[in-house]
């Protein structure tokens, strides 16, 4: 040691030392250099790809899903409404511990297992930033329970949304329909990008079938998030456009009087504004309650619906397709007398039966058991009494070439094109129906079945309702609709091609026909017209749903109640100046006089109340736009 | 000479301050209390406005400052006879680590004292070159090849204890200021190209045999960051996003939106000269770059101008390994070299690693006031 310092030398030390610390000095240099030539080439050279670096981090565009467009009654009073909904959701991040918070909240509202059970499977896939919603639909009570716990609860929060509510409930579901979850094959059709907001679609109804116009467009919103995708402040924002409001020609008034006066049966009715072909009522019972459809509804209740042999979720008045029975006789007799088949002078002799040459088996009329319709039936008394015999003779007469051609023209057979998906057709028989069908030829027995709207003949009570709002104005071949005005703008009414030519004379005998199956003592449907104060021009109609054959006879007393006759009837009124037409179908219902004929006067009586207090009112404000019939 | 001229001239300069009451030097400690004001403003965004970071980062920053003063006010002597006590120390402190440490993050470098804890390992950026000055000081020069083995002997234990915590940041460090001495001291050219050749041969077997899964996984990510965006590339990408989008002049204090947002990770320790890049731009780091510049130069002088062999050693040495601290730090996170845990010194929010450059800089204020030694002068 002592050698060694003996040898240490101050100023060679100094010397060495400041060269080498002079050469540390030139490397320290060289290194920031590096250093800085680094930090020049991100934040100057490299600059613009770093700043949209860290654009693209913080700044995102989230979609607004616009309001849908509600949908009012004639009176402005909503059947589809946006409610805000409350649901409970829990960001997993902002939690201190996920399972604490899940029993804490479990001891201040109730969260059933299922909602729980979803509430871990999406928890477990997502994203544990984002907002997982554990219950949906919260009570005003629950919401209040929540609020005040609040500062206990870091990580779970209640957002609201808006939500289709139907206040009407049941009595508008066959109309309006509902809207639901987005299914994986709707989401092969539409356009997602307009759907971003929302997860809801219209499923039936006219939700589905103004889905576009009710939707809206999407609104965007420009957001800076945080690294955990929590938005910090909005940037940018384009307001969505809220969904078309939709105004139906439906008056909820009246359309509650005939899902009341229809309650209890399985039965359908539609009434139409004969000037502008709007519908005024289209009920189909039984009904359900379409909200439970929103928010999802319980595969039990569901299954519950669909399995009901009563099928609350078919909607009769469009889809269901029966035999017309005898409420075709006056548009049949109309093309008889138009293209002069016979005249009004024409009259038969009915004993109860009609044979046909070479055929053993007679046709029966409804009334054989007393003797038939007597003597001296013309085609009133046929439509009045309602008499087979003279419809048979006749409607081999015409032929179904005749009677399936001219019956196109009021809706029979056709899709009228109202506004609601899945609409059926029916079937006018015609040869070439016969042929394509069931691969047979036709037969003129076919067409005696035909001519009392039995056999291969099906219609909707829609068409039924279409059919007799083109009698009534004499031939306006006047269209179907539900929407009357979309956002306030009114819809110009459509009509289906060229007005039906058919002599006045013979419109005026039909509908005296007509009001004399109701005005007349022997009117078959007399029995609604006590007390009536406006005429009501109508057809009555029994629809066999089995076949009798010739020994047996009809007796509800000993068949099942399913299989007794469907009760129908079609009218208008008030009969010379029409305004409203009507066709309604109670299954099962026996006899279009009894059953079916009262729940008509019900509504139109409704109708006329209405119209009534409407003309007054308005002759009190504004004598100048009195209302003006044709 | 041109060269013994310069140095002259450097010698006066640091002299001038010699004889002073407070035994500090003002240009020095000026600088310094710059640079922990500057921090603080940066550290108060860093930490999203917390308070309570900056009340405790000021008062460690405060207890530094005075132990600073309580360190020069020794005479270098003393903590030359003291090197060996203190490296034994901090040699016992790493086993301590090594029976009783407490484990953190997948390493353990602490010790629980009960009332606070504790890093070893950061004393040992003291005591090492301390160590190895006192060792090298009063011997031959340039050093024997036997008084280089005992060096490196001091050097290397340490070092290897602090490796194994796994700390390779700071074993990085402690080899590199015990290095610096042997360098200053004038360790002979052939050591220092055979030293970087070896380093270059042991490059492969510590990649085979010595690095751990995650420290290779470092190495991997810095050379693409783009392989694993979401798992070890995400600080590296988000902290040359920072930089990068700072631009010229910065987003301002407090409106970084990589910093603000949570981007990016480590904001307030490691990663902090990314939230200064990115809120003052280039204008800013070159400003943090002068600064941390003018304090090396200023402590360089004061080793060109110390009374002892031992003096100038540890002055050089602790103003080179702080200036070490700066660059792997700014390149680790500016992706220019694997990210190990090195905070930026006297920026980051940190208690000990401040402390300890306290001591340093005491030291070196004990040095600039040693008075000269007779004979000794040029």
């Amino acid at each position: 040691m002592l050698q060694d310092s003996a040898i240490s030398d101050p100023r060679r030390e100094h010397r060495v030392f400041s060269v080498r610390l002079m050469v540390a000095g030139i490397f320290v240099s060289a290194l920031t250099s590096i250093i800085l030539f680094r930090y020049f080439d991100l934040q100057v050279t490299q600059h613009q790809d770093y700043i949209a670096n860290s654009d693209n981090n913080r700044i995102h565009i989230r979609p607004i899903a616009p309001p849908r467009g509600l949908i009012f009654d004639s009176r402005g009073q909503v059947l589809a409404d946006n409610r805000p909904t409350y649901t409970l959701n829990i960001i997993a991040d902002r939690a201190r511990n996920l399972d604490a918070l899940i029993l804490q909240l479990q001891s201040l509202i109730t969260i059933s297992s299922r909602d729980l059970a979803r509430f871990r499977k999406r928890i477990q896939r997502g994203r544990t930033f984002e907002a997982i919603p554990l219950k949906h639909n919260l009570t005003e009570q629950e919401r209040a329970v929540l609020a005040v716990n609040g500062h206990l609860l870091s990580g779970a929060e209640v957002s609201a949304q808006l939500t289709r509510f139907y206040p009407q409930e049941e009595l508008f579901a066959h109309v309006i329909g509902y809207v639901g979850r987005i299914n994986e094959q709707e989401s092969q059709n539409i356009n997602l990008t307009d759907y971003q907001g929302t997860d809801f679609i219209g499923k039936v109804g006219l939700e589905k079938f103004y889905e576009k116009q009710l939707l809206g467009s999407l609104g965007a919103e420009q957001v800076e998030t945080n690294a955990r995708g929590r938005v910090t402040r909005v940037l940018d924002r384009k307001n969505p456009v809220t969904g078309d409001n939709l105004t139906l020609f439906i008056d909820s008034h009246l359309q509650a009087i005939a899902q009341e006066a229809l309650q209890g049966e399985r039965g359908a009715l539609v009434a139409i504004d004969i000037n502008s072909g709007g519908i005024l009522s289209m009920v189909s019972t039984p009904s359900y309650n379409p909200n439970p459809f929103v928010s999802g509804i319980s595969q039990r209740a569901y299954d519950k619906l669909l399995k009901s042999t009563d099928q609350p979720l078919f909607n009769r008045a469009l889809r269901g397709q029966y035999p017309p029975g005898s409420t075709v006789k006056p548009l049949f007799g109309l093309i008889g007398l138009q293209h002069k088949v016979f005249d009004k002078d024409y009259a038969i002799d009915d004993p109860g039966y009609f044979y046909m040459e070479g055929i053993e088996r007679p046709w029966r009329d409804h009334n054989s058991e007393f003797g038939g319709h007597g003597k001296g039936v013309d085609l009133a008394a046929a439509i009045i009494e309602s008499c087979d015999v003279f419809f048979y003779t006749i409607g081999i007469q015409a032929g179904i070439d005749l009677l399936s051609k001219e019956s196109a023209r009021f809706s029979l057979g056709q899709i009228t094109g109202v506004d609601l998906p899945g609409e059926q057709d029916g079937i006018m028989p015609s040869r070439q129906w016969k042929t394509t069908y069931r691969n047979q030829e036709w037969f003129d027995g076919d067409t005696i079945n035909v001519s009392i709207g039995q056999g291969f003949m099906l219609t909707t009570p829609l068409q039924l309702a279409v059919m007799t709002a083109r009698i009534a104005t004499r031939g306006v071949p006047i269209k179907p609709k539900l929407v009357k005005a979309i956002n306030g703008i009114n819809i110009a009414p459509e009509v289906d091609g060229e007005a039906i030519q058919i002599d006045q004379q013979h419109w005026d005998y039909i509908h005296r026909a007509m009001v004399d199956v109701v005005h007349s003592s022997n009117g078959t449907a007399k029995g609604i017209s006590g007390d009536l104060s406006y005429k009501i021009a109508g057809k009555t109609g029994t629809a066999q749903v089995i076949s009798i054959n010739e020994t047996e006879r009809y007796d509800s007393s000993k068949i099942d109640k399913r299989k007794w006759d469907h009760a129908l009837f079609v009218a208008f009124a008030p009969a010379e100046d029409p305004k409203i037409a009507l066709a309604l179908i109670v299954e099962n219902g026996e006899h279009g006089s009894l059953t079916a004929a009262p729940i008509a006067r019900k509504v139109i009586d409704a109708y006329m109340a209405n119209l009534d207090s409407e003309n007054q009112s308005i002759a009190n404000t504004s004598p100048l736009t009195a209302a003006t019939g044709n | 000479m041109y060269q013994g001229d310069f140095v002259r001239r450097l010698e006066t300069m640091g002299g001038e301050r010699r004889h002073n009451p407070l035994r500090v030097d003002f240009g020095l400690l000026i600088l310094l209390l710059t640079l922990c004001i500057a921090g603080l403003f940066v550290l108060y965004s860093a930490s999203e406005q917390n308070m309570a970071y900056i009340r405790r980062q000021a008062l460690i920053m405060a207890a530094g400052f005075f132990g600073l003063l309580v360190v020069a006010q020794f005479p270098v002597r003393f903590w030359e006879r003291w090197a060996f006590v203190l490296y034994s120390g901090a040699l016992l402190s790493l086993l301590a680590v090594l029976l009783f440490g407490v484990e953190a993050k997948g390493a353990t470098r602490w010790l629980d004292l009960g009332f606070t804890r504790f890093q070893p390992s950061e004393i040992t950026k003291i005591a090492v070159p301390m160590m190895v000055s006192a060792y090298l000081s009063n011997r031959q020069i340039p050093p024997s090849p036997k008084h280089v083995a005992g060096a490196l002997l001091v050097v290397l234990v340490p070092v290897m204890a602090i490796f194994n915590q796994p700390d390779l940041g700071t074993a990085i460090l402690v080899f590199a200021s015990g290095f610096f001495v042997l360098f200053l001291a004038g360790l002979k050219k052939r050591y220092l190209v055979g030293t970087s050749l070896s380093a270059l041969a042991a490059a492969p077997i510590l990649w085979l045999y010595v690095l751990r899964d995650y420290q290779k996984q470092r190495v991997l990510t810095l050379l693409s960051p783009e392989d694993d965006k979401f798992g070890a590339g995400w600080n590296i990408i988000q902290s040359t996003t920072a930089i990068g989008s700072g631009g010229l002049t910065g987003k301002g204090w407090t409106q970084g939106t990589q910093s603000q947002l949570n981007f990016l990770p480590e904001s307030h320790t490691d990663f902090i000269i990314a939230v200064l890049a990115e809120e003052f731009g280039l204008i800013g780091v070159i400003t943090l770059c002068v600064l941390y510049l003018l304090i090396i130069g200023r402590c360089m002088i004061i080793a060109l101008g110390a009374q002892s062999q031992f003096g100038r050693l540890m002055a050089g040495s602790i103003s080179l390994t702080f200036f070490i601290y700066i660059f792997v730090n700014m390149c680790m996170v500016s992706g220019l070299l694997p990210v190990v845990g090195v905070p930026l010194p006297l920026i980051s929010h940190g208690g000990t690693a401040i402390l300890t450059l306290f001591f340093g800089f005491g030291i070196v204020m004990a040095i600039s006031s040693e008075p000269r030694r007779i004979g000794t002068g040029l």
